[in-house]
């Protein structure tokens, strides 16, 4: 599962702590099913009404649930991951950053034996506006998401939150917010975020926000032209100078690999629009949509 | 993180089982002297985390103590693609029959460590690819199976090894261990020479570790070589914030890595110049003061964007730091505030009241504004 839907139960790891205690209670209040916690030391507790197990596994063994969220630290996140696949979640969540490449590696290993979807690491989230989130975006915030058509794809939280809020104050409501985290190995790619939303009924359009390193835009691409929804894209970083990581794991340009302007080239080719600005999405879209569908009067519309 | 090649060898390689040159690390040209009574005919080899030190002419032979002696102070007082030479390191010349390549990475699209191997050794495994594919070998290795001797044996099969398959297979199965235990990135060893004695020797070894993994490198960590940073960069790092220092003009003051490169992109877009980038995301949005204070120390900024997007950070949080922050600082400068998501209306009543100015509804009409000031603060010079 990708596209957060409210039928999923939700087992938070870590859900005592500072920040865990914060988003679960704003998953719930947005109306996320949070059917149990971990915490190895307060086993046998409730907290925010439901109860803490020492494990995944002890909880999926009473009260099911679908997917893991992870408020866990790195040193600890490898083993909780495990502990989720082997449990049987359909989907983990990974919001936590820095975790060491090889417990990754780990990480991604055990989920393919598993069949386990993973998201993130170093995602901020899922949200279907009208039915909840899961992470830490502000789900909850009527002026950032409101229940529409466009499906959003973000390397990105913070960028991806400005994206939504464009897209809100023109009156265009989403379908789901894929956040697949900052990270260079990431479990959901741009490519099946991107599948997703194009097989999603509810989604007519898709924004794609990328930034420089890695090659996954260029993949996305390669779906993208296969696509009838239409995709406009924005990728962050042009102005950024090679060989720095620019504050994500993953957005360094290392020689030609990564770099914007390929990015964009691959895009194009792809008959995907690509704005200059965040600011320009929402026109971008509308005239996707509203039968101006051909590449050169979109372009037109932005000249 | 990067570590001088005399680290690699002497704390990942030779503990490995990996056999290394006989060597001594020299910090002045009187050791290397010496040295050379101990070596013997040697390589003299700039300490640098970089790779054009042989282009750079960072590497000498030295036939005498005499030579050794001026050859290390001639490559003592060089500074090699950013680098200062700290020191050098005396190598025993050795007779080379034949280079090979030997690397182990993180492959990051299959999500798995990558084993190179190539017997064209000495040259960039780039141009390898390209003109000798024949030559190169690639194996991925399956996590539940590993990577041990039969395996790298096994990868060799076909290649022109002039008989060293045996001892060069060791080798490959010794790195592979080296590399998951150490946490490497990368561990390349160019050139892996064959000795006219026979013996298979790394000649040189680059090591980069996962960042984020220094918590349980524990005794490796420590040694990674110095990143070549401006003292503000320094600064930001010692503060836990992610600097860089760049020539513009515009300071950018923003939450998320996303949305700080966008911030930079927009200022390039409006025909500005980005003076830095500044992330306050995730853990870091409490320290908005300490990132005010960064941003305002470089020289050329003339104007500043503060553009927050609250998901997980706290826009109020940051707004109520900087608005505190600017009012002690007092800087010369105007600033521009774009502020949306998590605690907004917070965010925008500290920057009205505190600073008696309007946030920008648009990051991008904050951006221009900024542009526009930091060009007429230029003009005006």
């Amino acid at each position: 599962m990708i596209i957060y839907r409210q039928s999923a139960r939700v087992l938070v790891q870590g859900i005592t702590g500072k920040q865990g205690t914060f988003w679960t209670e704003k998953m719930i209040e947005c109306g996320a099913q949070v059917v149990a916690g971990v915490n190895p030391r307060r086993a046998g507790e409730t907290h925010l009404a439901v109860p803490v197990y020492a494990t995944a596994k002890a909880a999926m063994a009473e009260t099911p649930f679908d997917i893991a969220v992870m408020f866990i630290p790195p040193a600890m996140a490898r083993d909780a991951a495990l502990d989720a696949i082997e449990a049987g979640a359909k989907t983990v969540v990974i919001l936590t950053e820095h975790i060491p490449v090889r417990d990754v590696i780990a990480i991604h290993h055990a989920a393919s034996t598993n069949h386990t979807r993973i998201i993130g690491p170093n995602t901020a989230g899922i949200v279907t506006p009208g039915e909840g989130f899961v992470g830490i975006m502000p789900g909850h915030n009527p002026n950032i998401f409101q229940p529409g058509e466009i499906g959003v794809i973000s390397r990105s939280g913070s960028l991806g939150t400005l994206i939504c809020l464009n897209l809100t104050r023109a009156g265009i409501g989403q379908s789901a917010f894929l956040g697949i985290g900052g990270d260079p190995m990431i479990g959901t790619t741009t490519r099946d975020a991107l599948k997703a939303l194009d097989e999603d009924p509810r989604t007519r359009a898709v924004v794609l926000v990328g930034e420089i390193g890695g090659a996954m835009e260029e993949a996305a691409a390669e779906y993208a032209s296969g696509m009838s929804k239409p995709v406009v894209s924005f990728i962050a970083g042009r102005a950024s100078p090679p060989g720095k990581k620019m504050g994500h794991a993953g957005a360094i340009v290392s020689g030609t690999v990564g770099s914007y302007d390929g990015k964009r080239r691959a895009l194009l080719a792809a008959g995907v629009v690509v704005a200059d600005t965040p600011a320009e999405i929402p026109g971008l879209l509308e005239a996707g949509l509203g039968g101006a569908a051909t590449q050169s009067e979109v372009m037109a519309f932005r000249a | 993180m990067n570590f001088l090649e005399v680290v690699a060898k002497q704390r990942v390689l030779a503990p490995a089982g990996i056999p290394v040159p006989r060597s001594v690390h020299c910090h002045t040209a009187e050791e290397a002297a010496l040295a050379f009574e101990e070596l013997g005919p040697c390589m003299v080899k700039a300490q640098v985390p970089t790779g054009k030190r042989g282009k750079a002419g960072g590497i000498k032979p030295a036939n005498s103590a005499t030579e050794a002696r001026s050859v290390s102070e001639h490559i003592l007082g060089m500074t090699i693609d950013g680098h200062a030479v700290g020191s050098v390191l005396l190598e025993e010349q050795a007779e080379i029959t034949r280079e090979f390549y030997a690397a182990i990475l993180i492959d990051f699209a299959s999500r798995r460590p990558l084993v190179l191997f190539s017997t064209e050794g000495g040259m960039d495994i780039e141009v390898v690819a390209a003109t000798r594919p024949d030559a190169l070998r690639r194996h991925l290795v399956d996590l539940d199976t590993g990577f041990e001797q039969a395996a790298a044996f096994a990868m060799l099969s076909g290649l022109d090894m002039a008989g060293t398959e045996q001892r060069v297979a060791t080798v490959l199965a010794a790195l592979y261990r080296a590399s998951a235990g150490t946490d490497a990135e990368l561990i390349e060893i160019n050139p892996l020479a064959v000795l006219a004695d026979g013996r298979v020797v790394a000649l040189d070894c680059k090591l980069t570790l996962d960042d984020a993994a220094a918590f349980r490198q524990l005794e490796l960590a420590p040694q990674a070589a110095a990143e070549p940073m401006t003292d503000l960069e320094r600064e930001g790092a010692e503060n836990g914030l992610k600097f860089i220092q760049l020539d513009g003009n515009v300071g950018v003051l923003a939450n998320g890595a996303g949305l700080t490169m966008t911030t930079m992109d927009v200022i390039a877009h409006c025909g500005g110049r980005p003076a830095n980038f500044l992330e306050i995301g995730g853990e870091a949005y409490t320290k908005s003061e300490a990132a005010l204070k960064l941003v305002l120390s470089n020289p050329g900024v003339k104007s500043l964007v503060v553009n927050f997007c609250g998901a997980f950070a706290r826009t109020d949080v940051m707004a109520e730091g900087v608005v505190t922050a600017w009012k002690r600082l007092n800087p010369a400068i105007p600033v521009f505030f774009s502020i949306h998501g998590t605690g907004e209306d917070e965010a925008v009543r500290f920057v009205r009241e505190g600073l008696g100015q309007e946030p920008f509804d648009l990051m991008e009409d904050a951006v221009q504004a900024a542009v526009n000031a930091a060009s007429s603060a230029g003009a005006a010079r």
